[in-house]
């Protein structure tokens, strides 16, 4: 027992202010909030003691239902309540109807294509109905923790798309939550069970949700997680062994499904008989007046080719990382579906090790985003992990005759930049079309496409001597912005990529009001205090760099001049004009860029010197 | 102009290069400069940190493998490779290049394909290695044309590579 206690130089003994952060997993069929209290990660239950939340989102006369309310009147309420809404993200309104055509929703497209759901509450969108089903959770968090979250780190499958991973994004900004950042779900296991263990060397993550599947190889190696490659299915996951169950019942049993009802009805005892199976060698299917014995053999004879389909993506990224089976330390298992027997066993033998179950495989992703939103929130100062991602699906670029080419390699490291350059091909021309695809095939009509654009006002100049560079940029959540100018006159036709299926800003501001009419608050105050919180970080950022590094890098008047600035900008943060604030921001950001950037030179210096040092 | 790449990880710049030095600096420098470190700071904090940890990232990519490093080399020494569109003017290469495609188109209509892929994959891998050893001593007495034009044979045969890579890839599934 320490009875002294001594700070360390630079650190302080008194505690410092702790910020309130969340890890969010937003499941296909269940989520969950997690947060790190008393120094230990946990997912937070509701006042019933119960950890997870249906993801199901229920629109009533009165209102919007979450959770097991909704969940509950699914079978007779089923246009008005939609589950898995997470398969919807980012995916077109003809997309999801070829995926999955018997859905009980009515559905319409919006102007670019996105599926709405047509419901007694009017038409939603999937992003909006994502931001239902964490809103209970921010809601739940804030009561358990008592205040306001300063942010939260959400999880996505590693598989997901850049539209996917915008419309997750854009779901908790919604609801005015801080995105601190979005973490791939495997990446998050392997932080629950990695920090766990404290063992180092190579990882292998499989999870097997209720609509996704991922696998992820890492490497840990003194605190850094470093993702060797990823792989996987957006589209397989314990949903579709429901699906497969419910068709094998449907046949057996000779009972009408055509109405949404049966359907619903069908799907639930197709849902009940596979997770019965898990601990019983069989199983007494009930459909109407049908009654039939299901075997556990029977279920793993139907789910066999969806299993070998995950076997096969593991041997494929097992490849990407350059790794044999045999140097896998660990496996992890994620997800609900991983509890299925013939599952676990393929794995196990797969990899010829028993995988990891310690952690609840539907707990254990929200557990590793906790530990990470708690770092990232500044809570850890200490902490030396660091995680480094990679793309999960190639970016590219069409080329003539509906070809792909791409800019930047799957399994890349994130934040990534590239830049490609394209000549025009007539005398004169002035504009050219981009268009920008993700995936992995050759033809531009097999790969996902993220956006479309045309670079206007080109030069007039002859064929092949006007040149555009395109940008691509990605950051460390794995969304994509795109830029492009022309080179020779330096004409800068900068233009910033919004997904082809994801939202424009102006749609996402009419969702914010839409919200902000329910939940009766202002917008514009809304504004204000987002503005505020802003300058606040940028003050506070600034003045922490001042202190370290303002009297190695700048000369006094210089500093005098940051420090009035951020003076003003504080006084107007009292008063209620966002803009002026906003602007000051602006102004703040320009007068002190100089300085941002000779400080991230001066930490790569010494970042180096420390090694060399190291090495003596 | 960004900073050069030898530079930014603290290596002597040259063909040779100490690998665990080079990945032990990535880690140091991410642990640096990565965006994670700014999450609760300012929008231009965060945007600054990830375009720096991009530039640290495509250094790494470009040090880490031995021929795009060669190639950075060259583009040092005022020989630019990238998007051009490569000339060889060896016979001799040229004809060994032309036969082994075709031995590679023909993989498809063989009666025993697997093994003929293997046998296939160790010829590429041994011109490879014959390449890549005569590119060492060519950087290494500083002979940057001649360097140029192994690091353009080099590719041809790394597309090699990757086409029966992905050759195999189709069969499996």
């Amino acid at each position: 027992m320490a009875l002294l206690q001594i700070a360390e130089p630079g650190q302080s003994a008194a505690p410092h202010q702790h910020k309130l952060a969340v890890g969010i997993d937003l499941g296909t069929t269940n989520s969950l909030v997690a947060a790190v209290r008393s120094g230990q990660a946990e997912t937070l239950p509701d006042e019933l003691g119960r950890h997870g939340l249906p993801s199901v989102v229920r629109y009533t006369e009165q209102g919007i239902e979450t959770g097991y309310g909704a969940k509950a009147e699914a079978g007779a309420d089923p246009e008005n309540t939609i589950i898995s809404v997470k398969r919807y993200l980012g995916r077109s309104l003809e997309d999801v109807q070829a995926r999955y055509p018997q859905q009980p929703y009515q559905l319409s497209a919006s102007d670019h294509g996105l599926p709405l759901f047509i419901t007694r509450q009017g038409p939603q969108n999937a992003i909006q109905i994502s931001a239902e089903v964490l809103r209970p959770l921010i809601k739940r968090a804030e009561a358990t923790l008592g205040g306001e979250l300063s942010g939260a780190v959400i999880t996505v499958p590693a598989y997901f798309d850049d539209a996917q991973r915008q419309g997750t994004k854009d779901a908790a900004e919604l609801l005015g939550v801080k995105v601190l950042r979005l973490l791939n779900e495997p990446t998050a296991a392997s932080i629950a069970y990695g920090l766990d263990s404290g063992q180092e060397g190579i990882i292998a993550v499989y999870d097997l949700g209720g609509g996704t599947f991922d696998i992820s190889i890492l490497r840990l190696h003194q605190g850094v997680f470093e993702v060797l490659a990823t792989g996987g299915d957006s589209a397989l996951g314990g949903d579709d062994f429901d699906h497969l169950l419910a068709q094998y019942l449907a046949e057996q049993s000779g009972v009408a499904v055509e109405t949404a009802k049966q359907r619903r009805l069908l799907m639930n005892e197709a849902c009940r008989v596979k997770e019965a199976l898990t601990d019983q060698e069989s199983v007494v299917a009930n459909l109407g007046d049908w009654q039939g014995e299901i075997g556990r053999e029977t279920f793993d004879a139907l789910i066999q080719p969806l299993v070998k389909r995950t076997l096969m993506a593991c041997r494929r990224c097992l490849k990407d990382a350059g790794i044999s089976a045999d140097e896998v330390l660990q496996v992890v298992m994620v997800g609900g579906s991983t509890r299925v027997p013939t599952v676990r066993t393929q794995i196990g033998r797969y990899f010829g090790r028993e995988p990891l179950t310690s952690i609840d495989p539907d707990r254990v992703v929200a557990i590793g985003a906790a530990i990470q939103a708690d770092i990232l929130v500044g809570n850890k100062p200490d902490s030396d992990m660091l995680l480094l991602d990679v793309l999960p699906l190639s970016l590219g670029l069409e080329t003539m005759g509906g070809l792909t080419e791409k800019v930047i390699p799957r399994n890349t490291t994130i934040p990534v930049a590239r830049a490609q350059e394209f000549t025009t091909y007539k005398d004169g021309q002035s504009a050219m079309a981009i268009h920008v695809v993700q995936g992995e095939r050759e033809m531009v009509a097999d790969c996902r496409s993220l956006a479309r654009f045309e670079l206007r006002g080109l030069p007039p100049m002859a064929a092949g001597t006007a040149v555009v560079r395109v940008t691509f940029q990605v950051d460390a959540d794995g969304l994509l912005s795109v830029t492009a100018m022309e080179k020779t006159t330096g004409v800068q036709s900068s233009i910033e990529v919004k997904p082809a299926f994801g939202l424009s800003d102006n749609e996402i501001t009419e969702m914010l009001k839409e919200s902000m009419t329910h939940a009766k608050e202002d917008f514009a105050k809304r504004m204000l205090t987002e503005q505020r919180i802003e300058a606040g970080r940028v003050i506070e950022s600034l003045s922490k760099a001042l202190e370290q590094d303002g009297k190695t890098l700048l000369s006094d008047a210089e500093i005098q001049q940051l420090t009035d600035q951020m003076a003003a900008l504080n006084t107007l943060c009292a008063g209620d004009d966002g803009q002026a604030i906003k602007d000051a921001i602006e102004a703040l950001d320009k007068a002190s860029g100089e300085f941002a950037a000779l400080r991230m030179d001066l930490s790569i210096r010494r970042a180096l010197s420390g090694r060399s040092i190291d090495n003596v | 102009m960004a900073m050069n790449y030898f530079e930014l990880f603290g290596l002597p710049e040259g063909f040779q290069l100490d690998g665990s030095a080079l990945a032990s600096r990535y880690r140091e420098l991410q642990r640096a400069v990565h965006p994670d470190n700014f999450a609760s700071g300012s929008d231009r904090d965060r945007m600054m940190a990830m375009q720096k940890t991009a530039e640290v990232n495509d250094a790494f990519q470009t040090l880490k493998s031995p021929l795009s490093r060669a190639e950075y080399l060259l583009r040092l020494n005022g020989i630019e490779l990238r998007g051009e569109t490569a000339t060889i003017n060896d016979p001799l290469f040229l004809m060994q290049q032309m036969e082994l495609r075709e031995a590679l188109e023909a993989l498809a209509s063989s009666n025993d394909p697997e093994q003929e892929a293997i046998a296939l994959e160790q010829e590429f891998r041994s011109l490879d290695r014959t390449l890549m050893a005569q590119l060492e001593s060519q950087l290494l007495q500083q002979q940057w044309e001649e360097a140029a034009v192994t690091v353009r044979k080099l590719k041809f045969v790394q597309k090699l590579e990757q086409e029966l890579a992905l050759l195999e890839e189709q069969w499996e599934l």
